[in-house]
């Protein structure tokens, strides 16, 4: 486990420790942990630490904020603090300030679309929207005949069809039908839907390498604990090697995140070596969730399959956080085309590159 | 929390790009003038004294040692620039690649003054080739079962007994190998082992070649009858051999050189698709180029970590465990991916013969250097399992 090394963490963690222990928040039926841990979050300034202070925010750097969704995967933390984030960021491309409270983004998925009409009215059908339920307002990203705007929307102006992902989490469609937004600017150039989706990306590859951790974690805990023919499962080679391909798929995981989350942190411009980052980070991580969780739950046998445990929450999660802002196929099939395109000769250059 | 992984988003230094640029150039005269074929991983000569001392010319053997032996000083990040560079256009590395990875470190580590300025500098200049003499008959995975005797005569050892498997044995103009000078303790049976530097091509010692699957010989069996080797040829401890043994597996076990092996192959599947590649293709590249990138950016912060002179151990093995299996994988992907390709695709000769020759190569990426086996067994103590 990385040891925070920045302050944003190390107060994130603190109150993640308090107010979103794992076992405390799976034994609570009644969700009561939710209130407290938001309002805590809240008055730290965490869920708005992409947006700079003279647009409501606390002004964190990209760096901080990605470490701190690393730390928040590790608690497996189930409130909109990543949407909320990445929300406050995508108002602020357009210099649109956050209010407070909870915020999700549209579109979720790089399939769907907003689109924006002559006066300025938002349609369009966002599916799989993390924590719409939530949410009082939407950052929207929307294109009309001009190009791409960035647009607030109030909450209850859209329709919302509610859903639970693999995870538990809601994922909900939206639907909107000639919302007026609250306030609604030009995207920045260049800004597109790609840009936002691999945004999106790796914010969820940074939360899916903090659960793999904490599988990891918890995984060699438990095993170092559970007796079965008359000695600890960890002596048994097999369950030892089972371990070390988790730590494998949990370092893999950990790396492609951070590498792509400093890539984002120091990008001039979305170029391809920053696209290679992002794409692949949500590739190898969403297998890694895949690949990881099966050990992590193999390891537990029984008890890990029962919603007492605390593991579901890590597991599950991460297989549900494949599915946003792009699955590992989609991402996998646009940097397949990328690659491509560019030509085989060029494809070392640009891994060598970063 | 027990794990304490860290792979550091490390990034490669300004100077290490001009460095690369450097030696695409190099490698480009090479090519054109027809030392090696980059489409051609399984050449027969792998063996290019020449090659390996132009690169010596250019300051790239030997690059983070002491200028007084030879070398320059420079980092462990720009040694593996060097190293990327050569193994992707698939350079006849072998004549100087054990020597500059492993043995001129154990040299430099443990060898008495007299013989680093001797060797080192010779390394430095791409003179001479190292071999490696761990395994035996019995003993492989196992090295503390090693039976190859060095008993104490007059001025130095007499060695008796076989090694085996040995990369470059017949080229070889030194090995560093692990005799037996003691009996294993009742407290530890690691104990006994001892570390020597031997000349080879002498009398004494006998070289035989063993045929490989892939059809090629460049492993043999090494046989030493009485053969002497004097005192200040020990390298190290005697028989504490394995306290030496571990430090230095960091740096074998996480260099390019551990995804690389048959990477040439992906290079060759996205010529054959060409630029407008269907979803299943698109796809298949996307997620090996992913887990490439991954393993690299992995790799290089383990460089980095080297760099900063962390022993990085158990983030290493996992490098070479994940690495290893993807490069012995790669093939067989490629070869699923390669079957639609259209019969019109103007490199798919190419790919057919580098596929073979990769496929009949892969067996060996996860034994070779530490098993996968003996890895995972080093990263669950790492964990805490053991």
């Amino acid at each position: 486990m990385a040891e925070s090394d920045n302050i944003v963490v190390e107060t994130a963690e603190k109150i993640f420790a308090d107010l979103a222990d794992p076992q405390t928040v799976n034994n609570d039926k009644k969700d009561s942990w939710q209130a407290p841990l938001w309002q805590a979050l809240s008055e730290a300034g965490l869920p708005l630490s992409w947006v700079p202070d003279d647009l409501g925010g606390s002004g964190a750097s990209l760096a901080d904020g990605f470490a701190l969704l690393n730390a928040a995967g590790r608690f497996a933390v189930a409130v909109p603090l990543a949407e909320t984030m990445l929300a406050g960021w995508l108002l602020a491309q357009a210099k649109i300030a956050s209010p407070g409270r909870e915020m999700t983004l549209l579109p979720a998925s790089p399939k769907d679309r907003i689109t924006r009409d002559a006066d300025g009215a938002l349609s369009g059908r966002a599916r799989g929207v993390p924590f719409a339920k939530a949410a009082k307002h939407f950052a929207v990203l929307a294109h009309g005949k001009d190009g791409a705007s960035i647009a607030l929307v109030d909450a209850s102006k859209g329709r919302i069809e509610t859903g639970l992902n693999v995870g538990y989490d809601h994922s909900d469609t939206v639907t909107l039908d000639k919302v007026q937004p609250v306030t609604i600017k030009p995207a920045p150039k260049g800004f597109d839907q790609t840009t936002l989706m691999l945004m999106g990306g790796v914010a969820r590859s940074l939360q899916i390498a903090g659960a793999l951790e904490a599988m990891l974690d918890i995984s060699v805990r438990y095993s170092n604990e559970r007796v079965a023919f008359e000695k600890k499962i960890s002596k048994f080679q097999a369950v030892q090697h089972n371990l070390a391909r988790l730590a494998g798929e949990s370092a893999a995981a950990l790396a492609a995140a951070t590498s792509a989350a400093d890539a984002l942190a120091n990008a001039k411009s979305f170029d391809d070596a920053v696209y290679l980052e992002a794409a692949s980070a949500k590739i190898r991580c969403a297998e890694a969730a895949e690949k990881g969780g099966a050990i992590a739950h193999q390891v537990h046998g029984a008890i890990g399959f029962t919603l007492e445990h605390i593991l579901h929450r890590y597991s599950l999660r991460a297989l549900a956080w494949r599915d946003d802002f792009g699955s590992e196929s989609h991402w996998a099939v646009e940097l397949g085309k990328l690659i491509a395109n560019r030509g085989a000769d060029e494809l070392w250059p640009l891994v060598a590159s970063r | 929390m027990t794990a304490a992984l860290r792979f550091d988003p490390i990034r490669l230094p300004e100077k290490c790009e001009q460095l690369r640029k450097e030696v695409r150039a190099f490698l480009a005269e090479e090519i054109a003038a027809g030392t090696f074929d980059p489409h051609k991983p399984n050449r027969e000569d792998t063996d290019a004294p020449e090659f390996s001392r132009r690169v010596g010319a250019k300051g790239w053997l030997g690059m983070t040692w002491p200028k007084k032996y030879g070398g320059q000083e420079r980092s462990f990040l720009e040694r593996y620039v060097v190293t990327e560079e050569m193994r992707v256009a698939n350079a006849p590395t072998r004549r100087f690649f054990v020597a500059d990875r492993q043995s001129g470190p154990v040299l430099l580590k443990y060898a008495p003054e007299n013989i680093k300025m001797d060797i080192l500098p010779r390394i430095c200049r791409g003179e001479i080739c190292f071999a490696i003499g761990m395994s035996e008959p019995n003993s492989g995975s196992d090295l503390f079962a090693a039976k190859t005797r060095a008993t104490k005569t007059d001025g130095g050892y007499l060695i008796n007994g076989t090694k085996i498997w040995t990369s470059s044995a017949h080229i070889a103009d030194y090995m560093i190998a692990i005799f037996r000078t003691s009996q294993p303790t009742k407290e530890n049976r690691r104990h006994g082992l001892t570390q020597f530097l031997v000349k080879m091509k002498q009398p004494g010692i006998q070289v035989n070649p063993i045929g490989q699957i892939t059809g090629q010989y460049e492993f043999n069996e090494v046989v030493f009858t009485d053969f002497f080797v004097p005192d200040d040829h020990v390298l190290g401890e005697v028989d504490g051999a394995w306290k030496q043994a571990t430090s230095e597996l960091a740096y074998e076990r996480s260099g390019p050189e551990r995804f690389l092996e048959t990477y040439y192959v992906l290079t060759e599947l996205v010529r054959a698709v060409g630029p407008n590649p269907d979803t299943r293709s698109a796809e298949g590249i996307g997620r090996l180029v992913a887990q490439l990138h991954t393993m690299r950016r992995m790799s290089v912060s383990v460089a980095g970590m080297l760099q900063a002179g962390k022993e990085p151990v158990v983030e290493a093995s996992i490098v070479k465990d994940i690495g290893t299996v993807w490069e012995q994988q790669l093939p067989h992907r490629v070869r699923d991916l390669a079957a639609f390709v259209e019969e019109t695709a103007t490199n798919r000769e190419t790919l057919e013969r580098q596929l073979d020759f990769a496929i009949k190569t892969a067996p060996k990426l996860t034994i070779q250097g530490g098993t996968t086996e003996v890895l995972r067994g080093i990263i669950a103590r790492g964990l805490g399992l053991r």
